[in-house]
C-alpha cells in the first residue's frame, strides 16, 4: 500500500532539497534528472503494486493535452 | 548430407520457372485438400511441415524469386529447432554465423551485454545469422524433395471467395487465369496480405515515428560475431546504431535516422558511404550490397482464423525488427498450425481444433508485439518524458546495475508458453521449472540406439510423445483411435541395455533431462507434435493420458 501519511523526520529539508537539486539546471536537464531519480527510488522500493499506486495518484485528474509521436496503422 | 553442389547456388539469383499444372486445363476448378498462398519463410515453412505429416499441399506464389534485399538476418534457437524437425536446420546453421552475446554502448562505452544461452546442452545456439534468401533456399531445396509439394511460381491469387466447406480461388498465370478450390486455405502472403484485403479484413496497430537506414555491406572487418548496439555513438550521435555479421563477409548495419530524413535521398550510395566510413574509420574498404530506408510498425489481425481460412505470418502480424521477432514468430505459426491442420484433414480431430491455432497464435503475437513495442519505445522516444528515461536509464547503467537490465535496445525472439491454452491439462501434480504446460520443450543431450544425440531430435516424428522417466516401462499403454501417439523411455545414462525390445528408449546422457523438466522415475510428460507441452504427471496412469490426448486434439 502506498503510505500517503506523513513519512519523512524532516519534510522542510527533503522539500528544500528537491528543489535544491535543480538548482540553475535547464529545463531538459531537470527533466533529466528526475527521471534519474524517478529510477533510483523505483528500483529501491521495488514493489511494483506500490509504484503503480504512486503512478496513479501522480496522474490524478490530470487529462492530456498533449501528443504522442505514435501513428495508428491500418493494413 | 546437403553435397557441395547446392552450397554453390547463389540463392539471390536464383529464377524459379514457371510451369503449367494440368489444374490449368481443368474443365471445373480442381480441388485440392489445403492450398497455402506465399512462398515466404512461413508458407515454405508450413507446406514442408504438412507434407511431412502426409498432407498434399499446393503452394502457391506470385513471384519467381527468392526475397531479394535486406529483411531478416536473425532466426532463433526454436526457429533453427522447427528447421530440425523439417530437415533443413543442419544446413542453416553451417551457413549461418552463430551468435549468443550481445552488447550495447552508450557514446563509446560498453554499458551492457546479455548470453542469450548462457547453459550448456543445448543442440542449438540462441541466434545464428542468415540471410532470409538462404532461409527461403533451404526451406525450398527441402520441399522440392517432398513429392506431396506442388509449388507454383508466377500464380498470383487475385480473387477468392469463402464458402461453407472450403475457398474458392481465382488465379492468375502468364499464360492466363484459372480457378482452384481448397478444403482449407493458408494465407502466408505476407505483410500486405492480398488475401486479407480481398476478404474486407484488417491488421491494425500504430507506426513509430522513425526511419532507419538498413545497409548491407561487404567489408573485411575485426567485430565479433556478437549483436553491437550503439546508443548516440561519436559516429553517429544522438541516434542509435546497430551492427550485426551475415555470411558471406556481409555486415548489417542499421543507422537510426528520425522521423524527419528523407528516405530517398538517404539511400543514395553518396549519403550512405560517409556514414558507414564514420563508424569504420577512414581506412576501411567497403562496398555497398543493398540499402533501404524503413519506417517500422506493430499491428495485427484481430483473428487468424476466419472459418476456412487461416492466416500465418506477417499477412497475420507484424513487428518492428528489434527483437527478431516476425520470421520467428512466422514460422512458429506454421508450426502450430500444421500438426493441428493435418489431424483435421485426416477427419481426426474435430474443426474446432483450430482456434486453439488463433487463440495461441494470437497470444504469441501479442507477446512478439509488445516486447518489441517496448524496443522500440526506448529506441525511439514518443515524447519529452519517454526521452528522458531512455536518456536516465542509459547514464544510470554505467555504474548501477539495475539500470543496465532496464536498456532494451531489443528483447530478442523467444518461443511463447501457451499458458492457459484450451489443449493444455492444467497440473494436478506440484512441479518446479518453467516445463509447464504450454511450453516449448527443452533440448538436453541424450544417448539413442547407443549414439549421441538430442532429446529434440527424438521427438520430431510429427505426432504426440508420451514421455516416461524411470526403468519400467509401463504396461498397458494408452492412445486414442488415429492419433499417433508414440512412448518414449527415458532412463539414466548407461541403463538402455537393461531395457527389453518394445518401447524406444533413451539414455538422459548427463542427467539433463531430469532436471529441465523436473523429473524423477514415474514422471510422464505428453508432449505435441509441435514439441510443446500437453501435460505431466508425477506417475504413469493411462485414464489420464487418454483424457489429456483427447483435450489436446480438441475432444476433450
Ligand atoms: C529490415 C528487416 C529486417 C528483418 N529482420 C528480421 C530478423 O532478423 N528476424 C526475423 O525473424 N524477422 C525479421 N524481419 C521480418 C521478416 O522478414 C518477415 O517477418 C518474414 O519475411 C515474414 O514471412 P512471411 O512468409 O509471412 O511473408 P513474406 O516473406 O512477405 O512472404 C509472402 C509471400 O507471399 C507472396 N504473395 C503475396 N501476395 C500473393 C498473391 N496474391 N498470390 C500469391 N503469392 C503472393 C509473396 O510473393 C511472398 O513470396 C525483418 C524484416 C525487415 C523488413
Amino acid at each position: 500500500m502506498l503510505n500517503t501519511d506523513l513519512n519523512l523526520a524532516a519534510p522542510d529539508d527533503v522539500y528544500e532539497a528537491l528543489i535544491e537539486l535543480h538548482r540553475d539546471l535547464a529545463p531538459e536537464q531537470s527533466r533529466l534528472v528526475n527521471a534519474k531519480l524517478i529510477l533510483l527510488l523505483a528500483n529501491h522500493i521495488g514493489d511494483a503494486a506500490v509504484l503503480r499506486q504512486a503512478m496513479a495518484k501522480a496522474r490524478e485528474g490530470i487529462s492530456p493535452a498533449g501528443q504522442d509521436a505514435t501513428l495508428r496503422a491500418t493494413a | 548430407m546437403d553435397g557441395s553442389m547446392a552450397e554453390r547456388v547463389d540463392y539471390q539469383a536464383l529464377v524459379l520457372p514457371y510451369a503449367r499444372s494440368p489444374d490449368q486445363d481443368a474443365q471445373r476448378p480442381v480441388r485440392h485438400p489445403v492450398i497455402i498462398v506465399g512462398a515466404g519463410p512461413v508458407g515454405l515453412a508450413a507446406a514442408i511441415d504438412l507434407a511431412q505429416q502426409g498432407i498434399r499441399v499446393v503452394l502457391l506464389d506470385d513471384d519467381d524469386r527468392l526475397s531479394t534485399g535486406s529483411r531478416a538476418i536473425c532466426f532463433a534457437k526454436r526457429t533453427l529447432e522447427i528447421f530440425d524437425r523439417l530437415g533443413c536446420g543442419e544446413r542453416m546453421v553451417g551457413q549461418g554465423i552463430t551468435w549468443n552475446l550481445g552488447k550495447v554502448f552508450f557514446r563509446e562505452e560498453p554499458v551492457y551485454s546479455f548470453n542469450l544461452l548462457p547453459e550448456a546442452g543445448h543442440r542449438r545456439p540462441a541466434f545464428i545469422n542468415l540471410q532470409q534468401y538462404y532461409v527461403e533456399g533451404f526451406l525450398l531445396d527441402r520441399a522440392q524433395a517432398l513429392p506431396l509439394i506442388d509449388i507454383r511460381w508466377k500464380n498470383q491469387v487475385t480473387a477468392l471467395e469463402p464458402q461453407a466447406d472450403g475457398v474458392l480461388l481465382q488465379v492468375a498465370t502468364p499464360e492466363g487465369e484459372y480457378r482452384l478450390e481448397a478444403d482449407w486455405l493458408v494465407a502466408a502472403d505476407g505483410s500486405r496480405s492480398p488475401i486479407r484485403r480481398a476478404m474486407g479484413l484488417e491488421s491494425k496497430g500504430q507506426t513509430f515515428r522513425d526511419r532507419f537506414l538498413i545497409a548491407d555491406v561487404r567489408m573485411d572487418a575485426p567485430f565479433p560475431a556478437e549483436r553491437w548496439f550503439w546508443f548516440d555513438p561519436p559516429f553517429h550521435p544522438n541516434r542509435s546504431v546497430l551492427l550485426h555479421q551475415q555470411p558471406d563477409g556481409i555486415w548489417r548495419i542499421d543507422f537510426q535516422l528520425g522521423w524527419d530524413a528523407d528516405p530517398v535521398a538517404e539511400r543514395q550510395p553518396e549519403r550512405v558511404i560517409p556514414r558507414v566510413q564514420a563508424l569504420l574509420g577512414p581506412e576501411a574498404r567497403f562496398e555497398l550490397e543493398w540499402v533501404s530506408v524503413y519506417t517500422f510498425s506493430c499491428l495485427r489481425m484481430e483473428r487468424f482464423r476466419h472459418g476456412r481460412v487461416l492466416f500465418a505470418g506477417d499477412s497475420a502480424h507484424g513487428v518492428s525488427p528489434f527483437g527478431a521477432r516476425g520470421a520467428n514468430g512466422g514460422v512458429q505459426d506454421a508450426e502450430n498450425l500444421a500438426w493441428k491442420l493435418a489431424l483435421v484433414v485426416q477427419g481426426q480431430a474435430p474443426e474446432s481444433l483450430l482456434d486453439s491455432y488463433d487463440a495461441e497464435r494470437v497470444r504469441a503475437a501479442d507477446e512478439n508485439i509488445l516486447n518489441s513495442t517496448r524496443s522500440t519505445d526506448f529506441i525511439t522516444p514518443k515524447n519529452e518524458a519517454s526521452r528522458a528515461f531512455r536518456d536516465a536509464t542509459l547514464e544510470l547503467a554505467r555504474d548501477c546495475g539495475f539500470a543496465r537490465r532496464l536498456v532494451n535496445s531489443g528483447r530478442l525472439s523467444l518461443p511463447c508458453t501457451y499458458r492457459d491454452s484450451a489443449l493444455n491439462t492444467p497440473d494436478t501434480d506440484a512441479f518446479d521449472g518453467p516445463m509447464q504446460p504450454g511450453a516449448p520443450a527443452a533440448d538436453a543431450p541424450v544417448r539413442a540406439g547407443g549414439e549421441e544425440g538430442w532429446f529434440l531430435s527424438q521427438i520430431a516424428h510429427g505426432g504426440f510423445t508420451l514421455l516416461c522417466f524411470g526403468e519400467e516401462p509401463p504396461d498397458n499403454f494408452p492412445g486414442i483411435r488415429g492419433v499417433p501417439l508414440r512412448p518414449l523411455l527415458v532412463v539414466p545414462a548407461g541403463a538402455a541395455q537393461r531395457q527389453a525390445a518394445g518401447l524406444p528408449v533413451i539414455e538422459d546422457a548427463a542427467g539433463l533431462l531430469a532436471r529441465r523438466y523436473d523429473a524423477g522415475p514415474g514422471a510422464t510428460y505428453l508432449l505435441r507434435p509441435d514439441q510443446h507441452v500437453a501435460a505431466r504427471w508425477r506417475r504413469f496412469e493411462p485414464v489420464l493420458v487418454t483424457a489429456a490426448l483427447a483435450r489436446a486434439t480438441g475432444q476433450g
